[in-house]
């Protein structure tokens, strides 16, 4: 099934053209990896998805992005974005306990009932791997978390508002060894029930947990494929180029 | 020859900050010298809470429970009206404005802030007094609610700029997760960047405390300068600061209530310290 099919998509900051050209489809439940050196619109890509680049005020788009068939242009973006949830690169606890920073969006949503929260919050830090670590200490400010924990917290806030689609833009950047394996192992799980789109600027990382990846050079879509393709018989010799460490 | 312009520069900037501390040193002093000795006729309490203002009757009775219920008064009002005000103005610039129209908007709240306080006094005279004194209908439209009205006009440019820079400080990651969840721009605000800012913005209402209350001219001219306890907004008051300005010039050097009036100063020294003082400390909390 067809989550994303996204056809032509132009996008302009002021007068720099940041994506040209992008025509690329994602499955449901696949961890699509996008990898490409800086600058090349991986990020511009993922906050397409849903709808973060408005908030530049030069932002300016050509093309149709849709999302379960609807136009997300013409969906209410609230509602978009609550269905296709989004983790940044560094940690954004907000300056919340971590039960509150969890029951945040189910709040949004108009849920005031304190059984039912404190369910969703179990839930969705159980679904995240990170119960175990926090059952205890809910109400301790969020920031009191180690890195990765508070990376987890942030995965699990997203999971809280039930999305289909999770966005990881270089979730694991700040991140040591230890605490990017924990990532990667949650991201994997999460692929049985969720469609992953993930940004890394670790090509070994997009190799051991991508579906397919896609490779974006200066704006364009060099080639998107089956990331074992793509990590041994590339069909474009800049993709290969990269992957070797040869620029970027 | 080097090292000798050195010394000299280095020991000509400590003189410099050294002198700005000596000063507001003197003229504590000087206030505390000339100030207390009212309290040799008159005891602590019954000059705070003495409610009774006459200081030319023989014996002079110098309670300045009046003035400072009065001070009180005209601050509070001014606060309610421009905190609010201040906040939202804030909230429009940093959250919500388009570039251009910030820009205008800034550089008119600048403008607010450079306007003479005489000028704004004189102005609230022929223009707000009669509208207050028409719209309630009262004998007189010198009130409370008139200098309240007038001073948050004045204390609007502090509370804006202070808070926005508090709202501009609230970190953008902050607001990118709260939109992403899904939250309306409104929600976020609301439940995000305000609290965050909440300490900035609580330091900005200090600010524009300190400078209602601090206020003299303004206040002098529209108030009414009736030194009685106020039963409500609607009243004739007068402030301590302006007792100060108004009767100065008439107490004979050296009588009780020429030292009276320095007491008052003592008073307006310590309301104003604290004030600047727990700011201070709400922008410190900001910070760290």
């Amino acid at each position: 099934m067809v989550k994303f099919d996204i056809k032509n998509l132009n996008i302009w900051f002021g007068g720099v053209h940041a994506l040209k050209n992008i025509t690329l489809q994602i499955q449901a439940n696949e961890i699509l990896t996008i990898i490409g050196p800086a600058n090349s619109g991986k990020t511009t890509f993922l906050r397409m998805l849903n709808r973060l680049n408005e908030l530049q005020s030069n932002f300016r788009m050509q093309g149709v992005v849709e999302f379960n068939k609807q136009d997300i242009m013409k969906m209410d973006k609230e509602k978009l974005r609550c269905q296709v949830g989004m983790v940044f690169a560094l940690p954004t606890p907000l300056p919340l306990s971590i039960f509150d920073n969890i029951a945040y969006g189910p709040r949004l949503k108009g849920i005031r009932n304190m059984a039912k929260l404190k369910e969703k919050v179990e839930v969705a830090l159980k679904r995240a791997y990170l119960w175990d670590e926090v059952k205890d200490r809910l109400g301790i400010s969020a920031f009191n978390l180690s890195g990765g924990q508070q990376q987890r917290l942030c995965i699990a806030r997203v999971l809280a508002v039930e999305p289909e689609v999770i966005l990881f833009d270089e979730p694991c950047s700040g991140l040591d060894p230890i605490s990017t394996a924990k990532m990667e192992e949650t991201m994997l799980k999460l692929k049985e029930n969720y469609t992953l789109v993930l940004v890394t600027n670790n090509v070994k990382q997009a190799a051991r947990i991508g579906d397919r990846t896609a490779f974006f050079l200066n704006g364009e879509l060099i080639e998107m494929d089956k990331t074992e393709k793509i990590f041994t018989t590339p069909s474009d010799t800049r993709t290969d180029d990269y992957i070797r460490g040869k620029f970027g | 020859m080097r090292r000798i312009k050195e010394f000299i520069i280095e020991k000509l900037i400590l003189i410099s900050g050294l002198t700005c501390v000596l000063f507001v040193l003197l003229i504590f002093l000087f206030l505390l010298k000339e100030g207390m000795s009212v309290f040799k006729t008159v005891s602590v309490l019954k000059f705070l809470l003495g409610k009774n203002w006459y200081p030319i009757s023989e014996p002079p009775q110098l309670g300045i429970l009046p003035l400072i219920l009065g001070s009180l008064m005209v601050t509070l009002g001014a606060i309610i009206i421009s905190l609010p005000l201040g906040v939202a103005c804030a909230l429009y610039i940093a959250e919500v404005a388009p570039l251009k129209i910030k820009e205008v908007l800034k550089a008119g709240i600048e403008l607010l802030a450079a306007i003479p306080s005489v000028v704004l006094g004189f102005i609230g005279m022929v223009t707000l007094v009669p509208w207050v004194k028409h719209v309630f209908r009262l004998p007189t439209g010198l009130t409370a609610l008139s200098g309240s009205i007038m001073l948050a006009f004045m204390a609007m440019p502090t509370i804006v700029s202070v808070a926005e820079d508090a709202l501009y400080a609230v970190p953008k990651a902050y607001k990118e997760a709260a939109l992403a969840l899904g939250a309306t721009r409104w929600q976020t605000i609301y439940r995000v960047i305000l609290p965050a800012a909440s300490s900035g913005i609580l330091a900005a209402v200090m600010l524009g405390i300190g400078r209602v209350i601090g206020e003299t001219m303004a206040v002098m001219m529209i108030t009414g300068n009736s030194a009685t306890i106020p039963k409500s907004i609607l009243e004739p008051v007068r402030t301590l600061t302006a007792t100060i300005a108004a009767e100065m010039g008439e107490a004979v050097v050296g009588s009780e209530h020429y030292f009276a009036l320095f007491a008052i100063g003592i008073v307006l020294f310590v309301i104003s310290f604290i004030i600047n003082v727990s700011a201070d400390l709400f922008l410190h909390k900001t910070k760290s």
